[in-house]
């Protein structure tokens, strides 16, 4: 059922040079559908081209990409979190109570991560600790976060967030380049680091491959889990910074649904949705062509609703694209 | 007795039970036979969502399109009927499943052909079938005066003291419960989710049966959408929005193992009379109806932890205890 295309039977006769292979994988197919829609969109607003409004762009996918590129190694090790959205929630509200406390700017932010890394403890503590299915676990928490909310707030709003605290998701480190999307850059190096250049990286590959063989090596499964439930809690309370910093005030429904366009931007980048595949850049870029697609899109002034047919019909076609390609070659070559 | 103590729709029942009887304690009348009914009627589109779910979930798949479904056959039945209030209403009502066992068989078929997870799949849908809602509707509403008569009245009547809809829920819980468990179909249902690969030597297509599951969840989704839009008697983009999660919520409270091939018809029908309980009882004990969320997910959470408690296998030993020193 979950058979993908895979390499042709046959011991080939000479190995597949690097660069074929890159010229091939899934990022490079995906930037090519990002330049594509890159210059579609400039032929279809004249908008699209100035340095300003590229930059009005990034404000679109920044929060959700900081938060994807941890799901993404999350998938890899063949789990998953739905409660993200909810734990932007809860990390705003209680940012917004600090603030009625008299807590400031620097308060705010650290309490903010924290209470993203505390949720994020929480599911994997359930998760690895008592081993129950991440999906789930996290449905479960994704109520339980936004429900704390909820009984917080009610159908109140925290609002009068300090001057300086607007700088994380409205100011800008030089000239159009925004603090968001330099913090996004900045993540997006260090996960690439993490995932596919040291030891903790590959035992995320290993654990999606096969957990029982992870284990018989000699590699923490349940250790290693946990730290990746933490840090995608931790990148979540970053984006509850930003986005409450962006917008200004605190509503129990902040982030609606987020957590599908997340995943949708991770699958996107090619992570296997079962796990044990997957690429940092992969997902970089994919954030980019959802970030193209959506502003766009809006610059045509199709409504945010009618964008999600494009997302979800995106998502589908990336991926039933190649699988009926491959099939259409096999035919042919036999 | 000790099978008894097993059973979890017997432990359903009695936190249920318990449920009421606390209510009852703080709000005399909670328990009265009408109100009972009442919640029970207030739950059938949830049942017969959550039995639609049951089936994907045993199969080792999960339907996450199934509220944009019944939102999307909601708004084509609320649109012809504004349009053609002539129509008798029955043939909406198969209008309406029709519609869901496109979308289902859509699913299905993605699932099937082409070996993409379904939790993915149904993802892309599930925004797909949303924006079309906005589409065929041009963005506006139908609203509860576009609907004739007979439309909002086929979930209203009263039949033996039971609106309807509630009768609706029941059919179609009896004929659930016989396709599951005496049909071959059904018995293939079970049979792919505990062991696709033993399944497939017993000549069993893994393949079509979880594209028939698509189909059963996509049908009663369908249907569903039409009890939606006649009983809240609105038609408009944002029905449902969400649901899917409540749903697969109903499920998981019931015991139905994500990992597939274990959940029977009557611990789904349990699992989402359980969250309708607690929306009633909420309101009634003065407590604010902001609670509802996180006592639900506090529900789903519990729930899981208790499922797992029976299930959980013991470790392998890899080494010997002595060796390890």
């Amino acid at each position: 059922m979950t058979e993908l295309p895979s390499k042709s039977r046959n011991i080939p006769d000479r190995l597949v040079s690097p660069i074929k292979t890159a010229l091939f994988s899934w990022p490079t197919l995906l930037l090519a559908v990002a330049i594509f829609i890159f210059i579609l969109n400039s032929f279809a607003s004249p908008y699209f081209l100035s340095a300003w409004s590229l930059s009005d762009a990034t404000f679109n996918f920044t929060e959700k990409a900081l938060i994807a590129l941890a799901m993404a190694l999350l998938i890899v090790s063949g789990e998953i979190d739905l409660s993200v959205a909810g734990i932007i929630a809860l990390a705003s509200t209680i940012m917004g109570l600090a603030l009625q406390f008299g807590v400031d700017t620097p308060g705010l932010v650290v309490i903010g991560i924290l209470t993203g890394l505390v949720c994020g403890a929480f599911n994997g503590a359930l998760v690895t600790g008592l081993g129950l299915p991440s999906i789930v676990v996290t449905i479960g928490t994704m109520s339980l976060f936004r429900g704390i909310s909820f009984i917080i707030l009610g159908d109140q709003a925290f609002k009068g967030y300090p001057e300086s605290f607007a700088f994380f998701g409205q100011g800008y480190v030089w000239w159009v380049i925004s603090f968001e999307f330099v913090l996004f850059l900045l993540s997006a190096a260090i996960f690439y680091v993490l995932l596919h250049r040291t030891n903790f990286g590959r035992h995320i590959f290993v654990i999606g491959n096969n957990p029982v063989a992870a284990r018989f090596s000699g590699v923490r499964v349940e250790r290693v889990k946990f730290v990746l439930f933490c840090l995608t809690g931790l990148m979540a309370g970053v984006a509850a910074v930003l986005l409450t910093s962006r917008l200004g005030s605190t509503r129990p429904s902040i982030a609606t649904g987020w957590e599908l366009g997340i995943i949708t931007m991770v699958v996107l980048g090619g992570v296997n949705i079962l796990g044990g595949t997957g690429s940092i850049q992969g997902v970089v870029i994919a954030a980019f062509v959802m970030g193209l697609v959506t502003f766009g899109l809006g610059l045509l002034n199709v409504p945010g609703i009618v964008m999600s047919i494009f997302i979800g019909a995106l998502l589908i076609g990336v991926i039933a694209l190649p699988i009926l390609l491959t099939r259409l070659h096999d035919r042919v070559s036999r | 007795m000790s099978r008894l103590l097993k059973n979890r729709e017997i432990w359903l029942l009695l936190v249920i039970g318990a449920l009421v009887v606390a209510t009852t304690l703080r709000a005399p009348g909670f328990a009265q036979p009408a109100n009972l009914l009442d919640i029970f009627n207030n739950t059938s589109i949830l049942m017969i969502l959550a039995l639609g779910q049951m089936a994907v979930i045993i199969t080792r798949s999960i339907d996450l399109s199934m509220a944009t479904n019944l939102a999307l056959s909601g708004m084509i039945v609320a649109l012809t009927n504004a349009a053609f209030p002539d129509i008798p209403v029955p043939f909406l009502m198969v209008l309406a499943t029709f519609c869901g066992l496109v979308m289902g068989a859509f699913n299905g078929i993605l699932v099937w052909k082409l070996g993409i997870p379904a939790i993915v799949v149904t993802l892309g849908t599930l925004t797909i079938f949303r924006g079309l809602i906005f589409v065929i509707a041009g963005g506006s509403w139908v609203n509860a005066d576009k609907f004739s008569t007979d439309f909002v009245q086929y979930t209203r009547i009263e039949f033996l003291g039971l609106p309807l809809l509630s009768w609706y829920a029941i059919t179609i819980a009896v004929m659930f419960f016989v396709l599951m468990t005496r049909t071959p179909m059904g018995r293939a249902i079970y049979a792919i989710g505990v062991n696709p690969t033993a399944s497939t030597y017993a000549g069993i297509n893994v393949g079509r049966t979880t594209f028939v599951a698509f189909c059963i969840s996509g049908m009663l989704a369908g249907f569903s959408g039409y009890l939606w839009v006649s009983r809240y008697v609105i038609g408009s983009v944002e029905v449902a929005n969400g649901y899917e999660l409540t749903i697969i919520a109903a499920c998981v409270i019931g015991g139905i193992s994500i990992a597939g091939g274990v959940g029977t018809v009557g611990s789904a029908l349990l699992g989402a009379l359980f969250l309708g309980v607690i929306n009633s009882a909420l309101p009634v004990i003065n407590i604010s109806p902001f609670w509802q969320m996180a006592i639900s997910g506090a529900a789903i959470i519990l729930a899981v932890i208790l499922n797992a408690r029976g299930q959980k296998q013991k470790g392998r030993l890899i080494l010997k205890k002595g060796n390890t020193q």
